[in-house]
């Protein structure tokens, strides 16, 4: 019990010390899980749009696929990716193993079913009308795509949360990818896993409460956006 | 679209800020890159010797730290220059197949059985295998790591000692599939034994204010030496891997000056690893 209120202490030390390793931790985890959402938003967001938006043979089933794969556990994710990026992978000439590159590459193949797929539901909810009035605005194909996202904002920025807080706290990926490697792979939760390893449960407990003050700073700053966007 | 916008220029200041304070961290030295073994990460050694290493040989070592099974299965598939690992029959094999050369011992403790004070089966001074025997006799709980390491493979070759093929079905004995210290404490929470090496020991004890509720109970048997040695990986499977840079590491760790450092680490006041170079 005595190691939980010791954490809760030392994680507010932590953050307002200026601890250098902690917030190398930090930096590592808001740039892979910063530039992974940016990648799944870019490629998943139109792809959301077309399987929610136009009838084709197959969409059924292509949507079925990305909402199983909404349940990919991470350290699948980690071990197919290994096997792709390992030296002797067929990805192995990239150099991405054990980099915050190869982080990127894995927590976005992570969360790209969480943005087609939410981002496909936004669509498919949207009044039916909009398209059909676009049209006969005479909207080029990227307007129609543009508005309609525009219009089904807060659920498409709910999918880019929901994605976003999946990346920044996985673990599976992280270690298995990144290594774990001190100042330069280690991300909050792979810290975590390692000072839990090492016995020191309160500094895990710290770095636990300095991974929520992250995601709270992120979704409080969306709900200014929100509110500023009405 | 305002509020779009507002959205990706938070995202680039952000990573853009987050690039810049990894990049303050300036690049030293020319990286070799290493698999090791949990234990001498978690203790603190590599960090302690990381720095000197750096102004002896310019070399920039980088460590992901992973079982020994593990370890060795990273330098098969050329993801590492080098290993340092403690399952010497399992590193002959891997030089047997011809994944690695220059195999050089560096250092030694011991591994040691803990249990709970009260010794529910009595092994107090007995012999590894002896002790070994006596918990499977009294179908006592034991904690094993199951997870392929180095700590793991002792375990295994120990039952075998005791003349005992494999516990792996038995209800007492609880394959945690976890690191050291996670393992120890989950022997603790069933009041039973396990095995792990001296060095972790230390560190969890101390986690404990020394005070922990599972002690020594069986040490200093021959068969509980723990070796630890060095591997580079054999750039003849692996062209792309450092070699030159792994000849100039291993070189180091075997020179007396590095061998001291090793012999004069300390965690809370304890010697952690003999170094036995030849």
């Amino acid at each position: 019990m005595g190691y939980l209120l010791e954490g809760v202490q030392q994680g507010i030390g932590l953050l307002f010390s200026g601890n250098i390793e902690t917030w190398s931790a930090i930096a590592v985890s808001l740039q892979a899980s910063l530039l992974s959402i940016t990648a799944a938003l870019i490629i998943g967001a139109p792809a959301g749009f077309v399987l929610g938006y136009y009838e084709f043979p197959g969409r059924r089933q292509i949507r079925a696929v990305f909402d199983t794969l909404l349940a990919l556990p991470t350290v699948v994710v980690g071990l197919v990716v290994y096997g792709f990026v390992s030296s002797r992978g067929p990805l192995g000439h990239m150099e991405l193993l054990f980099t915050v590159s190869g982080i990127v590459v894995a927590q976005t193949i992570l969360i790209l079913p969480i943005v087609i797929s939410l981002t496909a539901s936004a669509i498919e909810s949207l009044d039916m009308r909009l398209g059909n009035t676009l049209i006969t605005l005479g909207a080029s194909r990227r307007q129609i795509v543009l508005t309609s996202l525009y219009e089904a904002k807060i659920a498409v920025l709910t999918a880019a949360v929901t994605a976003y807080g999946r990346a920044i706290s996985e673990v599976g990926v992280s270690m298995m990818i990144g290594g774990n490697i001190k100042w330069h792979t280690r991300t909050i939760t792979t810290a975590i896993a390692l000072e839990s390893g090492k016995g020191n449960f309160a500094m895990g407990i710290a770095l636990g409460l300095v991974l929520l003050t992250i995601a709270f700073t992120v979704n409080a700053s969306l709900i200014i956006l929100k509110k500023m966007s009405k | 679209m305002k509020s779009l916008r507002v959205c990706i220029t938070a995202a680039i200041v952000i990573t853009a800020v987050s690039f810049t304070v990894i990049s303050c961290k300036r690049e030293q030295g020319q990286v070799l890159n290493m698999a090791t073994t949990t234990s001498t990460d978690n203790t603190g050694l590599l960090d302690y010797l990381k720095p000197i290493i750096l102004s002896d040989t310019g070399i920039n070592l980088h460590w992901v730290a992973v079982g020994t099974g593990r370890a060795l299965e990273l330098g098969k598939n050329c993801d590492v220059d080098i290993l340092l690992v403690h399952a010497p029959a399992a590193e002959k094999k891997y030089i047997e197949a011809g994944y690695g050369i220059d195999r050089r011992k560096v250092m030694f403790n011991d591994f040691i059985i803990i249990g709970p004070k009260t010794d529910p089966a009595g092994i107090k001074g007995k012999s590894a295998s002896g002790a070994l025997s006596t918990i499977a006799l009294k179908k006592a709980f034991f904690a094993s790591r199951g997870d392929d390491s180095g700590t793991h493979k002792k375990e295994l070759f120990l039952w075998k000692e005791a003349g005992i093929s494999s516990p792996d079905k038995q209800p007492w004995y609880i394959q945690t599939g976890q690191g050291m210290i996670n393992t120890i404490n989950i022997a603790n929470e069933r009041n039973g034994y396990t095995l792990t090496d001296r060095a972790t020991y230390i560190k969890y004890a101390s986690t404990l204010n020394n005070n922990p509720p599972l002690i020594i109970l069986v040490e200093s048997d021959s068969t509980l030496k723990n070796q630890y040695s060095i591997i580079t990986v054999n750039n003849v499977k692996c062209p792309k891997t450092n070699t030159a840079l792994a000849k100039k590491f291993t070189d180091w760790i075997v020179s007396p000056k590095a061998q001291k450092l090793l012999g004069d680490y300390k965690l809370l006041g304890k010697q952690l690893y003999i170094p036995n170079a030849e």
